[in-house]
């Protein structure tokens, strides 16, 4: 049983540093700005959940496992208004996407 | 290889060279960059970084007020600043050579001068030999409060946390002194601000941006709730009264960036906010000055009740609050001049 | 492995920081700044688990909070600063 708990909590936490790799060669590479907000947002949400997930495994029932909890529900609850009012902040100034067309 | 996966140490050196290296690419980027604004941004970075390295560091109470005032409350006065100025740098044509003499020659007798200290971490150092034993040694039983860096700046350095707390008071007074007295001549000159154009700034801001309001409802009691553990868990973990009021004053700065400064000022009228900046103070002077009458010294918290760790007790308790209080205040008093004033 | 995490994190950050000094518009160093503070907070934890001190964690609560406030200012500062000719610098 603590192997298995051991072994699930590496495996949350690579999947949870792959996603936030992933989710930053995205910030990166897709060309527009709205695009962009995609990547930033499976770091937040997925990546960050993963990697404290697996920290709670390792932590068992412990204080510390709930004020990693509490961090989790905190990110959880605050990226996305972030990412919201980025986006809307963007759009009120007149940033416009790129659509198919204005490329061809 | 495998040296370094069981060394924690080294590990922790990878990281911080990680860091150092970033921290460096930023400042030149700061520097470099003519869009004002967008140095604001790259500072805010610059200070995730630096609280970092003082994790790594193990300096987890500086880290701690770092990221508090570093990223949260710099970064809103560096903003209400710029709605003042222009949001350019101006083009420098001309390179000063004088100028980056001096500096290369200060530096390097910096540098030179700090050849002869002793090596960084040495545990051979004066400091580590004579300073730190007496304290780590003596505080578990004169005071008793597990954070030892708590019972270092609030009993053994007490007087020192009184003249930071004095810096901050002298800050938020100079503030209010060379601040008020522009507002109140153009208040005087200017038409007072008709309904109009209140409600049509503040109906901007409610009208569109409902998702912000129904989180920022969430969160503002919560912010309050973690500074006031902040505030008192000081004894036990990383925390204590600067940090406490940093982050209660965070708490006012998100409700006023939501609804609107005049929202704010409602909640915390400014001649209120300014009695709180002065309350603070007098709290920790009360304290040095209870324990004088009580028998002991300035600041001597041990006479303050029966036993000496349960004075030291109470009198850490009184100062960290008597801090919280004041840096909160100047914090939020700061913040409503700096912010009212873009309002024109 | 903490190491491992701590090492993908950094990556991570490295790749918004260059996202950040780079970014054309205004809103792409925002984003960027905004996602630093969240690999921030993880690299936090995930030092504090690493050195055995979870009381670092503090310091990660402090700074999701603190985070958000940040990124809310920037946005407001930017839409009250944007009447008149800062629109333009912000739309290029």
């Amino acid at each position: 049983m603590d192997t298995f708990i051991h072994l699930a909590s590496w495996l949350c936490l690579l999947l949870g540093c792959c996603f936030c790799m992933i989710g930053g060669v995205g910030l990166l590479r897709l060309p527009d700005f709205y695009s962009r907000i995609h990547g930033g947002g499976v770091t937040d949400t997925l990546g960050a959940g993963l990697v404290i997930t697996g920290l709670m495994l390792q932590g068992g029932l412990t204080l510390t496992t709930a004020k990693l909890a509490m961090i989790l529900l905190f990110l959880l609850l605050t990226s996305p208004v972030a990412t919201h009012a980025i986006a809307r902040a963007a759009q009120h100034s007149g940033l416009k996407p790129q659509v198919a067309d204005d490329a061809a | 290889m495998s040296n370094f996966i069981s060394d924690i140490s080294l590990q922790i050196d990878l990281v911080d060279i990680v860091l150092l290296t970033i921290l460096v690419v930023v400042a030149v980027a700061v520097i470099r960059v003519r869009d004002l604004f967008e140095a604001v941004v790259l500072l805010g970075i610059f200070s995730l970084l630096s609280a970092c390295i003082f994790t790594t560091l193990d300096a987890v109470d500086v880290a701690f007020t770092e990221a508090a005032v570093g990223a949260g409350i710099s970064t809103v006065l560096f903003l209400a600043t710029l709605t003042l100025t222009a949001r350019k740098e101006k083009a420098q044509y001309s390179h000063s050579w004088s100028g980056f003499i001096v500096c290369t020659l200060t530096g390097g007798a910096l540098i030179y001068g700090t050849l002869d200290m002793p090596h960084f971490g040495d545990p051979d150092a004066p400091i580590h030999q004579h300073v730190a034993p007496r304290y780590i040694v003596d505080s578990p039983e004169e005071i008793g409060v597990p954070n030892m860096v708590t019972s270092v700046l609030a009993s053994y350095r007490g007087y020192d946390t009184l003249g930071e707390t004095t810096v901050i008071f002298t800050a938020g007074l100079t503030v209010l002194l060379l601040l008020r007295r522009d507002r109140r001549s153009r208040d005087r000159s200017a038409s007072p601000p008709t309904a109009e154009t209140t409600d049509r700034r503040g109906s901007h801001v409610m009208r569109h941006a409902m998702v912000l309001r129904v989180m920022s409802k969430l969160f503002i009691p919560l912010i309050l709730l973690f500074a006031l553990y902040v505030q008192f868990h000081g004894d036990f973990g990383p925390g204590g009264g600067f940090q406490a009021g940093v982050i209660f004053a965070a708490a006012f700065v998100l409700y006023a960036l939501i609804y609107g400064v005049e929202a704010a000022q409602r909640v915390a009228p400014p001649a209120r906010v300014q009695v709180f900046v002065a309350l603070g103070l007098l709290l920790y002077i009360g304290t040095g000055l209870a324990s004088l009458f009580a028998g002991g010294n300035f600041l001597e918290y041990k006479v303050l009740a029966h036993e000496a760790s349960h004075g030291e007790h109470i009198g850490i308790l009184f100062i960290e609050l008597g801090v919280g209080i004041t840096v909160a205040a100047a914090i939020i008093n700061t913040f409503f001049y700096f912010a009212g004033r873009g309002r024109a | 492995m903490f190491i491992a995490a701590m090492l993908g994190v950094l990556a991570t950050m490295l790749l918004a920081l260059v996202r950040a000094l780079k970014g054309p518009t205004v809103y792409d160093r925002v984003l960027a700044v905004n996602m630093f503070g969240t690999k921030t907070v993880l690299l936090l934890a995930v030092i504090g688990f690493l050195t055995g001190r979870p009381d670092f964690l503090d310091l990660s609560l402090v700074y999701v909070l603190i985070n958000f406030i940040g990124t809310i200012a920037i946005l407001k500062f930017v839409e009250f600063g944007s009447i008149g000719s800062n629109e333009e610098e912000a739309r290029a």
